[in-house]
C-alpha cells in the first residue's frame, strides 16, 4: 500500500529575492504628526492633502484595532516604517530605471508583459512610482493614466481628485483606512472620458522591497459615462523576517452606462499582513467586474465592495483564494443593492492545504429601494488534506421582499476515488492532485487575462509541487 | 503463449474485511478472458486490485505482470506498464476537458510530448468509431455525461491510450442494445489495432457474442470456483451460477 504523506511547504523562493536597501532612506519607525508633516512635505502635498493626512492620523489614533476575522496580533504598526523613497524618480522608459530595480522587475516578467499587450505600466517600487509609461494611443484617446501625486498638482485634475479622494472609503471606515489616509504614498490615477472604450488593459504592478516597510498605495479610477476600462493590478513581494503590512486603497467610480473590469493577482510573501480596502460605486446601467486571486500573505482581509447606486447597475465578482501552511486568508466580497433592478453575481473558489485556513466572507445587502434586484452567490471550497480549514460566512441582509437572492456553498475534499481514477491513467498522485486543483480553479482562471491565467496555473503547480511524498 | 498476468493466492481486504480469499488467475498475452460471478462475489475488487486501487489492501499473495511482481506498485506505475481499467463508475473531474485529460495521460504514459494536432486527429477518429459527438472532447471529463456516455468515454480512453492489458469492469452494464453494440465495436477496434489482452467482467450475453472468448473464470465468494473456455460463459448465461455456487459450498 502506498501511504499518503502530508503536503509540504510552498516553494516560494522564486519570489523571495530582494536587494539591500539604503538605511539612510528610512524615516523614524513610529507614526507621529511630525512624520506625517515630513511625508507631506516630501511629497509636496497641496495644503488640503496635508490637512487630510493629519486629520486621518487623528482618526487612526482614536479608532480601535479590528477584532474580528483572522488574527493580526503579530502586527506592530508602530514599528513599521511606512515610507521609503526609492533611488529614482519616475521613469518613462525602461533604460533609465536603475539596474537592481530593473532586475527585480525583469524577474517578475514586467517588460515582457508590457511588450505583449499592455497599454501602460505604472510599476511601484517601494513607495514611489519609478516607472510609468503610457502608450501614445492611450494618451491620444484622452485616457489619463498617471500617478496620483503628479495628478494632484495638475490643474486639470486637482479638483477631480480632491472631490473623489477617500470619499468612497473615508478614513473613518476602519483603522487601516485611517492609517492609509495619513501615510498613503504612490498608486495610480486613471481617468476615462465619456464614451471612450479602451480595448487594451492598463496594468500596474506593486511590489514591496524593504524590510518592515508598509505599502499604502492608492488607486483612484474614474470612468465617465458609457466608457470602458480593464485595469490589472498585480502584487508580489519578497519574503522578510519582520511582519510586513499592506494597507492599500482602491476607489472606483463607474458612471452611467460605463463598465470597469478590475483584475488582481495578489502574491505577497508569507509574512505579509494584507489589509486592503477596495470599493466601487456604480451608477445607472453601469457595471463593475472584479476578478481577484489571493495566493500570498500571512493574513489577508480582502472584501472588495460594490455599491450599485443606479437603476440596472450590476456587479460581478470572481475570486480565488489559495491558503497554504501558516496562511489565514479571509477574503470575499460585499455588494450593496441601492437602486431598483440592480443585479449581482458572486462566484468564488477557495483552496486550503497544509494547515492553511481560508475563510469566505460575503455580504449582500438589498436596500428597501432596490426593488426587482437579483443576487446570486456561489462559493466552493476545496481542502487538500485533513489539517486544513475552510469556513464560509455569508451574510444576507434583505430589506425588500421584491427581490431574488440566492446563495449556494459547497465544501469538499479531493476524493481518493478521483485520485485513483486519474492515477490509473498514468498520472502520478501529485499530478492528479494538481490537475484536480487546476480544474477546480478553471472557471476563475478563464476570467483572468492570459498572462495572469498562465501565472496562476504556474502558481498552482508551484504550490502543489512536492505536495505528495 | 506466455502469461501477461499471473495472480497467485491473492488475498485482499478492505477496512479489515477480507474480500478475496486466495485467488489464482493466469491470462495469456493477446487472449480474451471473461470474469463472471454473482453480485458481491469480488469481481470488481479483483479488477481494482489488479489496477492498484488504494481502497483495497493486498494481505497475501502476488500479482505478476510481464514476469515482474507489481503487488506493491502504485496505480500510475501500473498504468505506465500498460494496465488499464475501464471503471464501472467513472469519476467526474470538473474543469478538465476530456481532450486535455487524454492528451495529458498519453504524455504521462509515453513520457513524450503529444502534438495537439495529432492528438485531435486521433481523438476525432476514435470518437467516430464510438459514434460520440465531437463536442464531448471539449466537455469536462465525465461531468454531466449520461451512464452510456461515461462508458463510451472509457472505451475512448482505451482506444487512445492503447494499453497492453485492459480490464473492462461491467462496461456494458446499464446500456441499451445499440450502446452495447457500439461499445463492442470499440473493443473490437482495440483488439484489431492494438492486439491487447482483455479481462472482461460482464453479465451480458450480447457482448460475449461479439467477443471471441478464450477463457472463463467464475468467482464465487472471493475464490475462483470454476474455469473453462468460452463455452462456460455461455453456459452460465443460460443456466445461471447456481451449480457453481453449489460446487464451492
Amino acid at each position: 500500500m502506498k501511504e499518503k504523506t502530508q503536503v509540504t511547504d510552498i516553494d516560494r523562493s522564486l519570489y523571495d529575492f530582494r536587494y539591500e536597501e539604503d538605511e539612510s532612506d528610512f524615516l523614524e519607525g513610529g507614526i507621529t504628526p511630525s512624520i506625517i508633516e515630513e511625508i507631506s512635505k516630501e511629497k509636496n502635498d497641496p495644503e488640503w492633502m496635508r490637512e487630510f493626512r493629519l486629520n486621518s492620523l487623528e482618526i487612526y489614533n482614536k479608532t480601535p484595532m479590528v477584532n474580528w476575522g483572522a488574527s493580526i496580533d503579530g502586527l506592530d504598526v508602530d514599528n513599521i516604517v511606512t515610507y521609503i523613497r526609492p533611488k529614482t524618480r519616475m521613469n518613462k522608459d525602461w533604460d533609465s530605471v536603475p539596474d537592481n530595480i530593473k532586475e527585480t522587475f525583469e524577474r517578475l516578467g514586467i517588460p515582457q508583459a508590457e511588450r505583449e499587450s499592455l497599454a501602460g505600466v505604472g510599476a511601484q517600487y517601494d513607495s514611489e512610482l519609478v516607472y510609468h509609461n503610457v502608450r501614445e494611443e492611450v494618451a491620444k484617446s484622452g485616457v489619463v493614466y498617471t500617478d496620483l501625486e503628479s495628478a494632484m498638482h495638475d490643474p486639470k485634475y486637482a479638483e477631480l481628485i480632491r472631490s473623489h479622494f477617500m470619499k468612497l472609503v473615508p478614513p473613518t471606515d476602519h483603522k487601516f483606512a485611517a492609517l492609509h489616509g495619513a501615510v498613503w504614498s504612490g498608486g495610480s490615477f486613471v481617468y476615462v472620458p465619456e464614451g471612450v472604450k479602451l480595448d487594451i488593459p492598463l496594468q500596474s504592478y506593486f511590489r514591496l522591497n524593504a524590510k518592515g516597510a508598509g505599502q499604502f498605495e492608492h488607486t483612484l479610477i474614474i470612468l465617465e459615462k458609457n466608457s470602458y476600462l480593464h485595469f490589472i493590478e498585480g502584487c508580489s513581494a519578497p519574503k522578510y523576517y519582520e511582519a510586513g503590512l499592506h494597507a492599500g486603497c482602491v476607489e472606483l467610480y463607474v458612471a452611467e452606462g460605463a463598465s470597469l473590469r478590475y483584475s488582481t493577482i495578489e502574491n505577497w510573501s508569507k509574512n505579509m499582513y494584507n489589509l486592503n480596502t477596495k470599493r466601487a460605486i456604480v451608477e445607472e446601467g453601469g457595471k463593475i467586474e472584479w476578478v481577484s486571486g489571493s495566493f500570498g500573505s500571512h493574513v489577508s482581509y480582502l472584501y472588495p465592495m460594490s455599491i450599485l447606486n443606479g437603476r440596472g447597475a450590476s456587479a460581478e465578482f470572481t475570486g480565488i483564494t489559495f491558503a497554504g501552511e501558516g496562511q489565514d486568508l479571509d477574503t470575499g466580497a460585499k455588494i450593496v443593492h441601492n437602486a431598483p433592478d440592480t443585479s449581482s453575481y458572486m462566484n468564488t473558489k477557495s483552496i486550503s492545504k497544509s494547515g492553511g485556513k481560508s475563510t469566505f466572507r460575503s455580504a449582500v445587502v438589498v436596500n428597501k429601494n432596490a426593488v426587482g434586484s437579483k443576487s446570486s452567490v456561489n462559493c466552493e471550497s476545496l481542502m487538500l488534506d485533513r489539517i486544513s480549514r475552510s469556513d464560509t460566512v455569508p451574510v444576507i441582509d434583505v430589506k425588500t421582499d421584491k427581490c431574488d437572492v440566492g446563495h449556494e456553498a459547497k465544501i469538499g475534499r479531493i476524493s481518493d476515488e478521483a485520485i485513483f481514477y486519474l492515477t490509473s491513467r498514468g498520472l502520478s498522485e501529485e499530478e492528479a492532485r494538481a490537475m484536480i486543483v487546476r480544474g477546480f480553479a478553471d472557471n476563475v482562471s478563464k476570467e483572468l487575462p492570459l498572462e495572469y491565467a498562465v501565472e496562476m496555473n504556474n502558481l498552482i503547480g508551484l504550490e502543489m509541487h512536492g505536495s505528495v511524498g | 503463449m506466455s502469461d501477461i498476468l499471473k495472480i497467485e493466492n491473492l488475498t485482499v481486504a478492505a477496512e479489515e474485511t477480507e474480500l478475496l480469499h486466495g485467488v489464482d488467475l493466469a491470462v495469456g498475452e493477446g487472449e480474451t478472458h471473461v470474469l463472471m460471478g454473482q453480485n458481491g462475489a469480488g469481481k470488481s475488487t479483483l479488477g481494482s486490485t489488479i489496477m492498484g486501487s488504494p481502497e483495497y489492501k493486498v494481505t497475501g499473495g502476488k500479482i505478476i505482470f510481464d514476469g515482474e511482481d507489481i503487488t506493491e506498485e502504485s496505480a500510475d506505475k501500473r498504468a505506465k506498464r500498460g494496465i488499464f481499467l475501464s471503471f464501472q463508475n467513472p469519476v467526474e473531474i470538473p474543469g478538465i476537458t476530456l481532450s486535455e485529460f487524454l492528451r495529458n495521460a498519453a504524455e504521462q504514459q509515453t513520457g513524450k510530448r503529444v502534438k495537439l494536432w495529432d492528438h485531435k486527429k486521433k481523438l476525432a477518429a476514435a470518437m467516430e468509431v464510438l459514434g460520440m459527438d465531437s463536442s464531448y472532447a471539449d466537455r469536462d471529463l465525465n461531468v454531466g455525461f449520461s451512464g452510456g456516455e461515461k462508458k463510451k468515454a472509457e472505451i475512448l480512453q482505451l482506444l487512445i491510450l492503447k494499453p497492453r492489458f485492459a480490464i473492462l469492469d461491467e462496461t456494458d452494464s446499464g446500456l441499451d442494445v445499440d450502446a452495447v453494440k457500439t461499445v463492442s465495436k470499440g473493443i473490437e477496434e482495440y483488439r484489431k489495432s492494438v492486439g491487447g489482452t482483455l479481462l472482461v467482467i460482464t453479465h451480458n450475453a450480447k457482448i460475449l457474442e461479439e467477443l471471441s472468448v478464450d477463457a472463463t473464470h467464475i468467482l464465487v465468494n472471493g475464490r475462483i470456483a470454476k474455469e473453462g473456455d468460452g463455452k462456460l460463459a455461455a453456459d452460465v448465461l443460460e443456466n445461471g451460477f447456481e451449480k457453481y455456487v453449489g460446487e464451492e459450498n
